[in-house]
């Protein structure tokens, strides 16, 4: 036996009360820092909601501004983000379970995938500024292709520039490793016999993925899915350095539109001196947080209806 | 008739056969389309290598109609001011120290508070109030960072003018203390999970030996946790060093070499907002600079991520 230097009990027990404290004292912080966060931007900006506030488009005058362009900015690039962030993260995720073989190929994804996630967002702007508004700088200087007419909703012009194409794209690839790593780990949940069953049955792998595996994992995809939407919906460092014009006055009409997003919105508002700004950027934070909220408590519903047990 | 039977059931139960050979041509062609979707990934590492690394090249060795700043002066620099009239400086240390000055701040905020808050959570907290407090650090952890910074500004920075003079509109402090709130909820949930994780019979044998709670907590399971609480204290630094929208409301546009909390800083996360919201020319020096700057801020946090991975592959203590 090694020496233990012997403590008396009762300063054993005062520390055991201390720490019950200490403990106390840092949850109880913590939780009020969320709830003087939530207060002090009510009281600032309840009183500018209104529904000319939701419905007028950005102007010099706080009183008149609203954040019409914006927030139909926010659900174009969402959109966007999601239809190319969803089936390349969800594929790659089913990849890399149900497919890929143990090897130095699939190990270096997984690696790279768990790097990917740690890289800054507004690395992925400086990125997406590169390869989708620019391509490369192919055709710098000169004037862009254009297909198709531009009342189309699908009317491109390449390269992109800073299209609500371009600023979904970026977002797809800030978001990709979240929708990667959550998929994962939906698939993973999935208890082995329900596999072993359906290969044991000749199904092939395809087949087992997409009538056993998938639809079994897929409340935990659907959650894991609408979290990373979520955090595409509050960044606004990526859209910042695709160059979003500071003063929007329409909603996108096609993919090629300029637009501006939410949380862009706030940070021009924020930025301003004026008293009047600061009271219509947390009015715009407001909004903000209700279409997140909204987000959560769609992720719990999901996964609340559709979650069966398996086994 | 026994037989005709079987032979009804299995023709039923077989439906329409598939032919072999096209059944196995569309599982190839599911094969290589979700492969492809995978190497996706490594496309987007490479380009970000490819990009950062030939702007940032080009920026050290010189275009063909400008000098080059050189990686030796810029990695050793004391002066940055890429924006002002007269000469320009490119030294990146002032930006590097502005970051680790906010990300010291936030860690130090954070790091502790976080810590013993997932202690509380997961060893102390009745399962009704671990709930409540779970969600609470959820919707935290979703508010977007813009709001983070907004904060700052109005709630964070006026709180710490009436306590000093010294404080400015912009300064450090209230960008780090932001910057930790953000990150707090990080820390607390990966810690828990970590301390969760470890065994309860650890749990039962060291209540069973005489320890109070606190003897369990801290000297039984918070170190059979350790690597998980490490590799969620990177994760956060991680966060905080690449957190762009709370730094660039709250922390100021002058890049100086200071660890004064009370003093407006720049981090790299700064300039390069400041470069692409301002009206630098996209072929101008100062403009190259935000890439180097960016590889820099790449390499940064890349490092810390493998750091993670590796401290979760190599110390995790197994148990069962």
């Amino acid at each position: 036996m090694t020496d233990v230097p012997h403590v008396p009990v009762a300063r054993r027990l005062l520390a055991n009360r201390l720490f019950l404290a200490t403990c106390v004292v840092c949850t109880g912080l913590a939780v009020c820092v969320l709830a003087v966060l939530i207060v002090s931007i009510m009281i600032d900006g309840v009183h500018r909601l209104s529904p000319d506030f939701i419905a007028n488009f950005a102007s010099r005058k706080p009183d008149q501004a609203g954040i019409r362009a914006p927030l139909v900015g926010s659900i174009w690039v969402c959109t966007i983000c999601a239809l190319t962030a969803l089936p390349v993260g969800v594929g790659t995720a089913i990849y890399l379970e149900e497919f890929a073989k143990r090897g130095r190929l699939t190990e270096f994804i997984r690696i790279n995938i768990s790097n990917l996630s740690g890289v800054p967002s507004i690395v992925y702007g400086i990125i997406g500024l590169t390869a989708f508004s620019r391509f490369f700088g192919w055709r710098a200087g000169a004037e862009p292709i254009e297909l198709g007419s531009p009342d189309s909703l699908l009317y491109l012009r390449l390269p992109f520039g800073s299209s609500v194409l371009a600023g979904g794209l970026t977002l797809a690839l800030v978001v990709l490793p979240i929708v990667i790593v959550a998929s994962q780990e939906a698939i993973r949940a999935v208890p082995n016999s329900l596999r072993q069953g359906a290969l044991a049955l000749g199904s092939t792998r395809w087949q087992m993925v997409s009538r056993l595996t998938l639809p079994a994992s897929l409340p935990m995809v659907m959650t894991g899915a609408i979290l990373a939407m979520s955090r595409a919906i509050g960044e606004a460092a990526p859209i910042l350095v695709l160059g979003a014009p500071l003063m929007v006055l329409e909603t996108p009409a096609n993919l090629m539109s300029e637009f501006t997003v939410l949380p862009m919105q706030i940070f021009n508002w924020a930025g301003r001196a004026k008293a009047s700004f600061q009271e219509i950027a947390a009015a715009a934070i407001i909004v903000q947080l209700a279409v997140l909220m909204s987000f959560n408590a769609l992720a719990i519903l999901v996964r609340q209806r559709l979650q069966t047990p398996l086994q | 008739m026994a037989q005709s039977a079987v032979a009804a059931t299995t023709s039923a139960a077989r439906g329409t056969p598939i032919p072999r050979s096209s059944r196995d041509r569309s599982e190839r062609v599911v094969k290589s389309v979700l492969l492809s979707f995978s190497l996706l990934s490594i496309v987007t590492t490479f380009s970000i290598v490819a990009v950062l690394g030939i702007e940032a090249w080009g920026f050290f060795t010189g275009f063909p109609d400008k000098p080059g700043i050189g990686l030796v002066p810029f990695l050793t620099g004391t002066e940055w001011s890429p924006l002002l009239g007269g000469e320009q400086k490119f030294g990146v240390l002032p930006l590097v120290c502005g970051t680790l000055l906010v990300t010291v701040i936030a860690g130090a905020f954070a790091l502790p508070i976080g810590l013993v808050t997932a202690i509380f959570l997961s060893e102390y907290a009745p399962s009704r109030l671990r709930v409540v407090l779970k969600s609470a650090l959820e919707v935290l952890a979703g508010v977007p960072t813009v709001v983070y910074g907004f904060f700052a500004l109005a709630v964070i920075t006026p709180a710490l003018q009436r306590f000093s003079d010294a404080f400015g509109t912009y300064n450090a402090l209230s960008a780090g203390l932001a910057v930790g709130i953000m990150i707090l909820p990080i820390v607390c949930s990966l810690s828990e999970d970590a301390l969760r994780a470890v065994p309860q019979s650890l749990r039962d044998g060291s209540s069973a030996l005489g320890g109070t709670k606190f003897d369990t907590s801290v000297k039984v399971v918070l170190p059979a946790a350790l690597s998980g609480i490490m590799a969620s204290f990177l994760l956060a630094l991680t966060r905080a060093i690449g957190e762009t929208m709370i730094v660039a409301l709250a922390a100021g546009g002058l890049a100086q070499m200071t660890m004064n909390p009370s003093s407006q800083v720049q981090t790299m996360t700064g300039f390069i907002v400041a470069i692409f919201t301002g009206d630098a020319q996209a072929n101008s020096v100062e403009y190259a600079s935000s890439y180097a700057v960016a590889a820099t801020l790449f390499l940064m946090t890349l490092a810390l991520t493998l750091a993670g991975t590796a401290i979760l592959k190599r110390f995790r203590e197994e148990y069962e």
